[in-house]
């Protein structure tokens, strides 16, 4: 099935340049800078397949300013320092004009500064840390003030959860993330005896203990939440466990960052039902945008079981917003296009627009569901539009921070100097 | 020490020296007047860097080769010394850029910033993604060039001297040490992931392209003077690996390779000699990394993963054990070749009801010709190398152990 | 569509009979916002409302909290259970209706569902009295304490039981008589269960506060003294938080008075250009508090006079001092049994650990006491067996079964896998031990590579048959997973058939033989060869075994053997080479030792497993032959 949408890929990729839809000039390239080898494959391939979707469906359109489009794929195959390497490649002899792409914190952590030597523009699709803003990015996926915040208040106020256990892999998204809900939830009055935290390493499997420390928490009679940034297999450990130690949503619920449609497919769900997922988008999202959308990916994948997750919205937005900023400035170059993204709107699936901030985030829905037995989830929250916050509200040194591309030319302006920190980012 | 008069001079005896360093200069010269800074342009800059890493792994690869095919320790530790060199000169080039942008964010401020005040500004920069804001104990010498310089000599060296001294001294060797090395990186591995111990986690060391004080030189020029750099250094240590294994030295180090209780019994200082080679050859690796990651950008924990070491042991191995030269051929030749069969480009192989895709079938290509290469040509490219020499002027003289029976406990070689 | 209008029409047909109970029908038309989105916070006086209107109130309120209530769209309420639809209000069945379904969270669920228990408390059904019993438990409120007792005794002995824990629970928190709360404390005390410590806590939580003199009126647990776990910034930070004290001039809020006091080039009479010295800024600052600028900053002198002027102590929040002082001494009871069964909870995770590491290295610690091997493949063979199971039980649906089935399919095929790696590749490399660690090594990398092209990078389930799943709980806090048990009874097992092999057959005889001078074996007639495939395979085979075990408590993936492997040799080289004792103390020392590190250490499992790779560092330097060293002639090989 892999190898088989792999060449998919190819024969996409040459049939978006030959295929001759009335139109003429030069195409327009796109570069495409997801892993389709190594450990992060199974995740970003689902969404090199979402950019190369959205190409086709453009170029059905009659491509983009009259010109066809075509995707350029590399394969960064989960090594961070190739991810430099290949993005320097596809600004520099490939000459793409935008480039979609990026998983992990790390590795568009390696890609940035190349990114901004070289004036490039890349749309990041995923969740992630905030703390950031690039004038050559547009991060459309959530900060987490589009996710964390929205659902520690959740099971705060809808849960009553008073006792935190906040478990996570040790790297830079739960680190950050932690940091910034231990100051809000300090913020709100939890005493620090019941704030819990933990990291892992990656894949770690022996989670008895753990699960045991989390259980004893409800030691002094309050209930206990568990809010989960554990990424990827280390999930299917820490859920078996939990559900063998017979802890049930009711008594302790947990709320993941990092578990979607996708990980649910590698699990057995009876025991999850009822534990908790945050993300700005789910496949049960009901409209009439994401039935549509549902449909195409299935017809495109061919494969009638395959779902749809949170950063493939992500990139169909970056998409749009990108198609959209072009076909508003006239040009695919970078410095207009990214003048004319900022307010640029475009509909997301649930329902909803999402704009492009002048921070270089954009406004998107918070919702909350709890997992069904099939491996879905009901919704059981939705927010209204929240706009993405770069530097995060709840940290002291970063709440004097904003980032003000249009206006200031700054991605890190400290409003308490007023003065620009640095044009380029921290990376 | 070597008695001169019935031996030709150390060049002359080592007749590949001259043809790496000429190949070596050949190479680095023609890259140069094709780059984008100083030539034609015909090679792009992305390629520029990665042929001066692939340099840099050559001489990680020479230094692997010292210790493996002349002193006889599979060493599966040894990206540790080279990630370690990446993130010592890591550190200062990511204090340095950062504390340029603060002072100069600082300057706006009505009041000059306090040295206190610098740091910390320079601490929350560096660290704040990670979510702390003091500077570590272990970036107390972060701000000054050569201090951090001398460390990248300095703690792969100690580390290489204290573990070796400590393995060494209690005679653990063959497969016991080989996995010690690797339980060394590993541990070192962890210990880098951990977010707590200052050095930024999964997430590494990041933007160390952008070099503090030369912001005005753009990354096509940085690029070559870089590749200038590592074929400097891999000349350099080629002559001096060739010296160290050729002579007397040289003897008595493959002669422990070959028999260590013979050597022993011989009276030699064992361990003294195991302890000089393998902290050289960690001290080269370190060199290595310190050139490899400027160039790379980003040094992270999955750098020293043992894996890594594992892959710089199979170079060598395809290359050559044993000779230095098919260290340098193998790493050189596998490094590339692995980037261009990972990178998608190799064309795909259309069987009947099956499309070899080489994304995915490369690391087992790579996995079985090890094995092969292992089973059927021990001596690497190298040994093709020989064969034709034999061809040429054939031996007369005994035949040695040779790296293929070479590294053998002392009963295998009685067997 | 056509639909609706069906639906418009039958229920017009229907509804015109009217409310069957016409108080609900006002409760719901007046709340149907809230009802469609509740909130926990709110919907408690709605739920009220709801469960006071009769038997139909209650009936809604359980087919909500299942999530079996639907709303029309002309706002009428359905109970749908199965295909069937019944208004809410009315009891009439609604055929072919498509209500909207409500989610309510799980928050609002649990409201209703505790609205609901007064009821089920004395229902005849003992499913649903064990389940009301069970949410009393998790959620009980001063209502239940009342239906508790007013309830029909209770006839299933082991529900009566648990209903009278849950009414002295709730008596502790909420009976009015101070007395019968402390009778139930003592009925309870030297109990370890969490519920009673969750009820005993929060009595026991208190506040700190300074004042000049004892407060009359509190509770008082004791009067702290600085010093100790009361250290002086403590005491500082109570007195600011009270507003007793100033605040510190902190370096930012100093920095800003000075620069908003710079007059022509200087603060406080010294340069600007001056202000990067801290000594320089105090100088400034104290020469604008001279004369007033800025307001004087506290000093340590008023800190120390402030703590002098006061007491401090310990308030509990709890009023009555004889509540107090039961819970207190149960909870002393409880204390010195608790630290002790933790410490047994601890020992059994570290045995179940020591188990796991023993499963994947014994097949590792035969070859290499055997044959002198290292067989880098090897964490590959478990990852071979981890995948049998999984393609078994995507074969055979019935969890047993394909358990059953797995196991000795595990073993075959990493037997096969064994033999075939044996004869191809190590056989012809004898006594080149690096050579061999090289080449399994480039089998290792082709082999995990050909798992991620045939099963995906993503994690494969494996699961555990129901009986399983859950946990051996001995109380609240010794608990282990009924698989952990499992796998420990199967290493258990593996280590009798090893020592029945060894020690009992043909085969094992020969073994021993060889491992100790292969050319004498040799020349008695022993196949050395043979024998060191059969003990190759035999290894490999218990790996595949190890690897299924591994996969039903963790996760299936093509990494799974990287993550064993490096354990695995510790424990074959901490242990000693060549006994299967040996392996055994390996594996028990780590995975004791693990666990140890992690307790101490909860915050960070990466921190455990680094500090246990240095301790095995060290470790080998002072026993370089492991705890339990072979003897005699193979030792010197």
């Amino acid at each position: 099935m892999k190898r088989f949408s792999a060449t998919l890929v190819l024969t996409a990729a040459t049939l978006a340049a030959h295929g001759a839809w009335a139109q003429d000039g030069e195409p327009i390239k796109i570069g495409v800078l997801h892993s389709l080898s190594g450990t992060m494959a199974i995740s970003e391939t689902t969404l090199k397949d979402t950019v190369l979707m959205m190409v086709e469906q453009q170029n059905a359109k009659g491509g983009l300013l009259g010109r066809p489009l075509e995707a350029v794929v590399v394969d960064p195959a989960s090594d961070w320092p190739l991810f430099a390497e290949k993005a320097r490649e596809l600004l520099t002899v490939s000459d793409v004009d935008a480039i979609f792409g990026c998983w992990t914190s790390v590795s568009r952590k390696s890609v940035l500064p190349v990114i901004e030597e070289l004036n490039g523009l890349l749309f990041y699709p995923v969740q992630y840390e905030g703390e950031e803003s690039s004038r050559n990015v547009i991060y459309t996926g959530a900060a987490p003030n589009q996710q964390a915040i929205p659902a520690v208040d959740y099971m705060a106020d809808e849960l009553g959860v008073e006792k935190w256990a906040l478990l996570g892999t040790d790297y830079v998204y739960p680190r950050t993330t932690n940091n910034i809900l231990d100051a809000y939830l300090k913020g709100k009055g939890v005493a620090a005896e019941d704030i819990f935290v933990n990291y892992t390493p990656f894949g770690h499997s022996d989670w008895s203990k753990i699960v045991a420390d989390v259980v004893a928490l409800g030691a002094d009679g309050k209930k206990v939440g568990v809010v989960s940034t554990i990424n990827g297999d280390a999930n299917v450990g820490f859920y078996k466990e939990l559900a063998a130690a017979g802890v049930s949503a009711d008594d302790i619920p947990v709320m993941a960052f990092s578990v979607g449609e996708e990980e649910l497919a590698g699990l057995d769900t009876a025991n999850l039902v009822g534990h908790l997922a945050a993300w700005n988008y789910f496949q049960t999202a009901e409209s009439d945008a994401n039935t549509a959308f549902i449909k195409e990916w299935k017809d495109f994948i061919g494969d009638e079981n395959r779902v749809t997750n949170d950063p493939m919205e992500a990139t169909v937005i970056g998409f749009k917003a990108w198609v959209a900023a072009v076909e508003k400035a006239g040009t695919t170059d970078v410095d207009p296009v990214l003048d004319a993204i900022v307010g640029v709107e475009v509909p997301n699936l649930t329902g909803g627009t999402a704009t492009v901030l002048p921070n270089h985030h954009i406004t998107k829905p918070v919702l909350i569901g709890e997992i069904r037995e099939d491996g879905q989830f009901d919704i059981v929250s939705q927010t209204d539009p929240v706009p993405g916050d770069a530097w995060t509200d709840h940290l002291p040194e970063s709440a004097k921070l904003e980032a003000d591309w249009p206006g200031k030319d700054c991605g890190m302006f400290n409003t308490e100097t007023n003065a620009c920190v640095q044009v380029q980012s921290n990376y | 020490m070597t008695d001169k008069l019935t031996r030709k001079p150390f060049i002359l005896r080592n007749p590949s020296i001259l043809v790496v360093l000429a190949v070596l200069s050949v190479f680095t010269l023609a890259v140069t007047l094709l780059s984008q800074a100083y030539g034609s342009g015909v090679i792009p800059t992305s390629t520029v860097k990665v042929l001066g890493k692939t340099l840099c792994l050559a001489l990680a690869a020479v230094a692997m080769d010292l210790v493996w095919g002349y002193l006889g320790i599979l060493s599966l530790g040894q990206m540790a010394f080279f990630a370690l060199g990446g993130y010592l000169i890591g550190q200062w080039l990511m204090y340095a850029r950062t504390e340029a942008i603060v002072a100069a964010s600082l300057a706006g401020n009505p009041i000059p910033p306090t040295p206190a005040e610098l740091q910390e500004g320079v601490a929350n920069q560096i660290f704040g993604v990670v979510g702390s804001a003091d500077l570590p104990l272990v970036w107390a010498f972060a701000h000054s060039l050569p201090i951090q310089l001398a460390l990248v000599l300095a703690v792969p060296g100690l580390l290489a001297l204290a573990f070796g001294w400590l393995a060494f001294r209690s005679r653990v060797n063959g497969v016991y040490l080989s996995i010690l090395t690797q339980a060394m990186t590993l541990a070192l591995a962890l210990w880098l992931f951990q977010n707590d111990n200052g050095f930024r986690g999964n997430n590494g060391l990041s933007g160390l392209q952008n070099i503090p004080g030369l912001d005005e030189v753009d990354q096509a020029t940085l690029s070559v003077w870089f590749l200038w750099a590592s074929a400097l250094a891999l000349g350099l240590a080629y002559v001096l690996a060739a010296w160290v294994v050729s002579g007397k030295f040289g003897s008595v180090v493959r002669a422990i390779r070959d028999d260590e209780t013979r050597v022993r019994f011989l009276g030699y200082p064992v361990e003294g000699f195991k302890l000089v080679v393998f902290t050289l050859a960690a001290i080269i690796t370190a060199i290595a990394g310190a050139l490899y990651y400027p160039q790379a950008g980003i040094i992270n924990p999955a750098e020293l993963m043992p894996i890594a070491s594992i892959y710089l042991a199979v170079w060598v191995a395809i290359g050559g054990r044993g000779r230095l030269y098919g260290a340098i051929v193998g790493a050189v030749v596998v490094s590339l070749l692995s980037s261009w069969f990972t990178g998608g480009r190799a064309p795909s192989i259309h069987l009947p009801g099956y499309t070899v895709n080489w994304v995915d079938w490369w690391q087992v290509a790579l996995g079985l010709s090890f094995v092969l290469v292992t089973l059927f040509a021990p001596k690497g490219i190298a040994g093709i190398v020989d064969r034709l020499g034999g061809i040429l002027s054939p031996r007369r003289h005994g035949r040695d152990l040779g790296p293929d029976q070479g590294a053998l406990q002392e009963q295998e070689a009685r067997a | 569509m056509i639909r609706p209008l069906i639906v418009l029409v039958l229920s017009l047909l229907f509804a015109l009979p009217a409310a069957a109970n016409p108080a609900l029908r006002a409760v719901i038309d007046a709340n149907l916002d809230q009802i469609e989105k509740p909130s926990r916070r709110t919907v408690e006086p709605l739920v009220a409302d709801l469960a006071a209107t009769g038997p139909e109130g209650l009936a809604l309120l359980s087919a909500w909290a299942d999530r079996s209530l639907g709303v029309t769209e002309d706002g009428r309420l359905l109970i749908v259970r199965g295909d069937a639809a019944t208004d809410a209000v009315t009891g009439q069945p609604v055929p072919g209706a498509d209500p909207r379904m409500l989610r309510p969270n799980s928050g609002v669920r649990g409201v209703i569902e505790s609205a609901l228990v007064a009821n089920e408390i004395s229902s005849p059904d003992p499913a649903r009295r064990a389940a009301a019993l069970a949410r009393i438990a998790r959620d009980g409120t001063a209502d239940h304490l009342a239906a508790l007792r007013a309830a029909p005794p209770e006839k299933d002995p082991a529900l009566a039981a648990q209903r009278d824990r849950a009414t002295s629970l709730l008596a502790i928190r909420f009976d009015p008589d101070p007395a019968s709360r402390v009778a139930a404390i003592e009925s309870m005390a030297g109990d370890v269960g969490l519920d009673f410590r969750a009820v005993l806590n929060p009595l026991l939580a208190t506040t700190r506060i300074a004042a000049a003199d004892e407060p009359a009126d509190a509770n008082v647990a004791r009067e702290l003294s600085i010093g100790g776990d009361f250290p002086r910034e403590a005491a500082v930070a109570l007195l600011t938080g009270q507003g007793v004290l100033q605040p510190r001039l902190t370096p930012a809020d100093q920095r800003n008075a000075l620069a908003a006091s710079i007059v022509d080039g200087t603060a406080g009479g010294v340069p600007v250009a001056d202000l990067s010295d801290p000594a320089a800024r105090d100088r400034a600052y104290e020469a604008l508090e001279a004369t007033g600028t800025v307001p004087p900053a506290a000093t340590d002198a008023e800190a120390d006079a402030a703590i002098e002027a006061n007491r401090f102590f310990e308030i509990y929040a709890e009023p009555d001092r004889a509540v107090t002082d039961a819970a207190r001494a149960a909870e002393r009871g409880a204390q010195v049994r608790l630290a002790a069964m933790a410490g047994i909870d601890l020992g059994l995770d570290a045995l179940s650990m020591a188990s796991i590491y023993f499963l994947a290295a014994i097949g590792l610690a035969v070859t290499f006491g055997v044959m002198r091997v290292i067989n880098m493949a090897h964490g590959e063979f478990i990852m071979m067996g981890a995948y049998t199971g999984y393609t078994v039980q995507t074969l055979i649906a019935d969890r047993t079964l394909s358990l059953v089935v797995a196991l000795p399919l595990a073993f075959a095929v990493t037997f096969g896998a064994g033999v075939v790696l044996y004869r191809l590749v190590i056989r012809h490399l004898a006594r080149r031990p690096l050579e061999t660690l090289l080449a399994t090594f480039g089998v290792s990398i082709a082999l995990q590579q050909l798992a991620k092209n045939i099963f995906g990078t993503q994690a494969r389930p494996l699961t555990a048959p129901a009986w399983l799943e859950g946990a051996i709980t001995v109380n609240d806090v010794i608990s282990i997973s009924s698989i952990r048990v499992a796998i420990f009874v199967l290493a258990l097992l593996f280590l009798g058939l090893f020592l029945f092999i060894m020690k009992r057959t043909r085969l094992g005889l020969e073994v021993r033989a060889v491992t100790q001078d292969p050319g004498m074996a040799a020349s008695m007639g022993i196949n050395p060869d043979r024998i060191a495939m059969m003990t190759f395979g035999l290894g490999s085979g218990i790996a595949g075994i190890a690897g299924v075990a591994i996969g039903l408590f963790a996760q299936v993936t093509s990494e799974l053997g990287q993550h064993y492997i490096v354990q695995s040799f510790m424990t074959v080289v901490v242990g000693g080479v060549g006994t299967i004792w040996g392996t055994l103390a390996g594996a028990g020392l780590i995975g004791g030792l693990s666990k140890v590190i992690e307790a101490l250490n909860p915050a960070n499992a990466l921190a455990a497993q680094t500090f246990m790779i240095l301790f095995i560092i060290i470790f080998i330097q002072f026993r370089p032959r492991g705890i339990i060293p072979q003897r005699g002639r193979a030792a010197e090989a």
